[in-house]
């Protein structure tokens, strides 16, 4: 048993928090969404540079990573700094994309030259993985794609769609879902983009009989499903952690507030009203940190133990970036409402990921389900 | 990162499974499993028993007969053990004087407690709390005053757990009145049997008396019997507090509490059908077994920073935290998952050695006094209040 990083986990996790501690803000993030882009094409290019895309895979994909340990060591990092660029695609559609073998779209990925999105969910499927109503017809050498997908995470800033659609079954059948890449310009193909409650973007993307060829489906046909869920424990594991990063952000504000802010004459940190809010903060972060470590460290685990560790995990997660946030809020007073202030930024991210791959609720009854009997 | 345990780790896990399957008395571990109270006999059994195979004292170096365990053995000893339904050991003797008496007590004290500690010839009690210092120890009154080659002590101790078993109490006493309070106690051991002491029994929440008032009038204490300095005394509760905290979470007791309160649930019916299918009570055992993942994983991490020799922070005070509401949380939820056969009070099938019949399932008899008995986990060793204070002053600063 261990829990320290490697040395090259601990030099990357330096590199990219000192480029983000002199590059990125929370003023440069809200001028950036102001401004109507979705991310900044030059901090995105210079954290690629810095190799971040690359230890999201591993060495058979063409990066330099790509373990549990090393999607929370960058995500924790990006959370940490607020960052909303699109590095969570790359986990997913990424993953999806390299566990085929389509090793030249991944090296563009992981150059930071090409965004591909996963465009899964679809009107009703809440939080259902295997919820696709949208259809996959084969017709001689190609498919015809139809459906609608929403929640598209950086589906109009994507060049390639990750697309699920049904080959046979019924909507919520496992059996039966394939997975196509899909030209995001292509005939057929519309995307409409919508910013996030977090200042991320999302996309709905609306297929009209698109026709792709055959090798565009990843994988066997219909039998998308298991990659699909495993594509979803990592892209958790990493969205955790970066919730993680949220959390200890929100806590330094948090804790410098506390010593700066004077009421009635002495710090607000000396009411112990405050001081015993802000310890059992404390320990959930804690908590939180280990609730990621445990699903970092239990990703190569066969499915059973593995989807026990991402509904365990992702449960504890929400429930604690919902205290963070909102005790954050209540210790910062009516400062800790306001847009200009960074903790806004904070508590809205910590707030939404609840609502990304399942919530408190749907992973509570899920970790129930999966019970080891 | 790793979080598997070594070829080594498992193989000790092995040897300890083994060790107890072959050693622990079916009798004894069926007590612990079903919540019965132990009499000082059980427990004087079980540390022979661990005594004999030189496993009594993990912590303790080897020179003293302790077994030198790293952080890990002790976890893993502690799940197993945990698992195995074994009594627990008693941590008086083992994990807070003796600590004590290695650091900074004198070789003739340490030639004399420490094996007899060992051997059980001492049963070992503490003399902290009073009924006017409670969370602020160091308000402590109970007075020592130096007569010659004794001290003369006389004052009050309180919620001295199983002090009606001890004959050997460690006590905090004030010797110096003229200057700050911390500053003027002692640490004073004191011979249960000696003149003019009084053990009076304090019946609890559940019924039952684990705890008494310790009561010294006029008695006389040899000066030898003071560990280290006179009015250093604090710092040495300071050091037994810091240290022998890896165990503070109670991971094992959860682990157990968990397993026990899962075949329970399948066991009781509600409905038609196993409480365990119930979803309203499934979601509360499953957010109490999620805390305890993660918590487990908190405990291991502060336990191997601290082999690896960082300085222990507020860590402690928040496992002690987080810690004891899980527990508490667990034997709620067994007590609920009783229902109306939580009721009876059965004080007879809950005391040690005697084989009355219990009304009702397994563990019925036990699962309102032991929800009641660990109310105490919040309170005692620095409530969760006075832990929750020290962990933010820690991190801020004042």
């Amino acid at each position: 048993m261990d829990f320290n990083l490697t040395e090259e986990q601990n030099m990357l996790r330096d590199t990219l928090g000192r480029f983000l501690g002199d590059r990125y803000s929370h003023k440069s993030r809200q001028k950036l969404i102001a401004s109507g882009e979705a991310y900044d094409q030059e901090i995105f290019s210079g954290l690629a540079g810095l190799g971040v895309l690359g230890a999201l895979f591993d060495a058979d994909h063409g990066g330099f990573g790509g373990a549990g340990f090393d999607l929370s060591v960058v995500f924790e990092e990006l959370g940490r700094a607020g960052v909303i660029e699109p590095f969570l695609p790359a986990v997913l559609a990424g993953g999806l994309i390299a566990e085929a073998g389509r090793t030249n779209v991944v090296d563009e990925i992981i150059a930071g030259t090409h965004v591909a999105a996963l465009a899964h969910g679809e009107p009703g499927s809440r939080y259902d993985l295997s919820h696709v109503e949208s259809s996959a017809v084969l017709d001689g050498a190609e498919i015809i794609l139809t459906g609608r997908k929403t929640h598209v995470l950086n589906g109009a800033q994507a060049q390639t769609l990750v697309v699920s659609a049904r080959e046979s079954g019924e909507v919520r059948d496992e059996e039966g879902i394939s997975l196509f890449l899909v030209f995001a310009g292509g005939e057929g193909v519309t995307v409409v983009n919508h910013v996030n409650v977090d200042g991320t973007s999302g996309a709905t993307v609306t297929l009209e009989s698109v026709r792709v060829s055959v090798s565009a489906r990843l994988g066997a046909a219909g039998a998308a499903f298991s990659s699909l869920e495993t594509a979803v424990a990592r892209c958790l594991t990493a969205l955790c952690a970066e919730a993680l990063g949220a959390m200890e952000a929100a806590k330094a504000l948090t804790i410098e507030y506390l010593k700066d802010r004077k009421q009635f004459g002495i710090p607000i940190g000396k009411f112990q009203a405050l001081q015993h809010r802000m310890a059992d903060m404390l320990i959930e972060i804690e908590q939180a940190r280990s609730a990621v470590i445990n699903l970092a460290g239990n990703l190569d685990q066969p499915r059973a133990i593995r989807e026990r560790h991402v509904s365990a995990t992702k449960n504890l997660i929400g429930r604690v970036g919902a205290m963070v946030a909102e005790e954050c809020t209540q210790m910062h007073g009516g400062i800790g409402m306001t847009h200009e202030y960074a903790l806004s930024h904070f508590s809205r991210r910590l707030t939404m990921i609840d609502h990304m791959f399942g919530d408190v609720d749907y992973h509570l009854e899920r970790f129930i389900a999966l019970r080891v009997r | 990162m790793d979080l598997n345990f070594t070829a080594d780790e498992q193989a000790f896990r092995v040897e300890v499974r083994g060790w107890l399957n072959h050693t622990l008395p079916y009798d004894l571990s069926e007590r612990v499993r079903l919540g019965k109270r132990l009499g000082k006999f059980d427990i004087e059994l079980w540390h022979s028993l661990l005594n004999e195979r030189g496993w009594l004292a993990p912590n303790w170096p080897r020179q003293y007969g302790g077994c030198d365990w790293n952080a890990a053995q002790r976890h893993i000893y502690e799940e197993e053990a945990c698992l195995a339904h074994a009594p627990r050991t008693l941590p008086f003797g083992l994990n807070m004087l003796a600590p004590v008496l290695m650091a900074f007590g004198s070789e003739l004290q340490r030639q004399k407690f420490l094996p007899r500690i060992l051997t059980g010839q001492d049963w070992w009690c503490q003399g902290y709390s009073e009924p006017g210092a409670g969370s602020d120890l160091a308000a402590l009154k109970t007075r020592a005053v130096r007569e010659g080659d004794d001290y003369v002590v006389n004052g009050q101790k309180t919620w001295t757990t199983l002090g009606q078993y001890a004959n050997w109490i460690f006590c905090l006493v004030r010797t110096n009145l003229d200057v700050k309070k911390q500053e003027g106690i002692s640490f004073l051991l004191m011979d249960m049997n000696a003149p003019g002491v009084t053990v009076r029994p304090i019946v609890l929440l559940d019924g039952q008396a684990e705890v008494n008032e310790v009561f010294f009038d006029n008695v006389r204490v040899p000066v030898e019997n003071l560990v280290g300095e006179v009015d250093k005394g604090w710092t040495y509760a300071k050091y037994l507090l810091t240290h022998e905290r890896t165990n503070i979470a109670g991971t094992g007791f959860s682990n157990a509490a968990l397993e026990t309160l899962k075949h329970v649930a399948d066991q009781v019916h509600s409905g038609g059908k196993p409480l365990s299918q119930n979803l309203l009570f499934a979601a509360r055992v499953a957010q109490v077994e999620i805390d305890l993942m993660a918590m487990a994983t908190t405990n291991l991490r502060m336990v191997s920073a601290a082999a690896q020799g960082q300085a222990p922070g507020p860590e402690s005070s928040m496992l002690k935290v987080k810690g004891t509401v899980i527990r508490q949380e667990l034997t709620s939820l067994l007590r609920r998952a009783m229902g109306p056969d939580a009721m009876p009070f059965q004080l007879d099938c809950l005391q040690g050695g005697d084989n009355a019949e219990a009304m009702g399932p397994d563990h019925a008899a036990a699962a309102a006094p032991n929800y009641f008995n660990m109310r105490k986990l919040s309170i005692f060793g620095g409530s969760n209040e006075v832990q929750r204070t020290i962990i933010t002053k820690n991190i801020l600063g004042f």
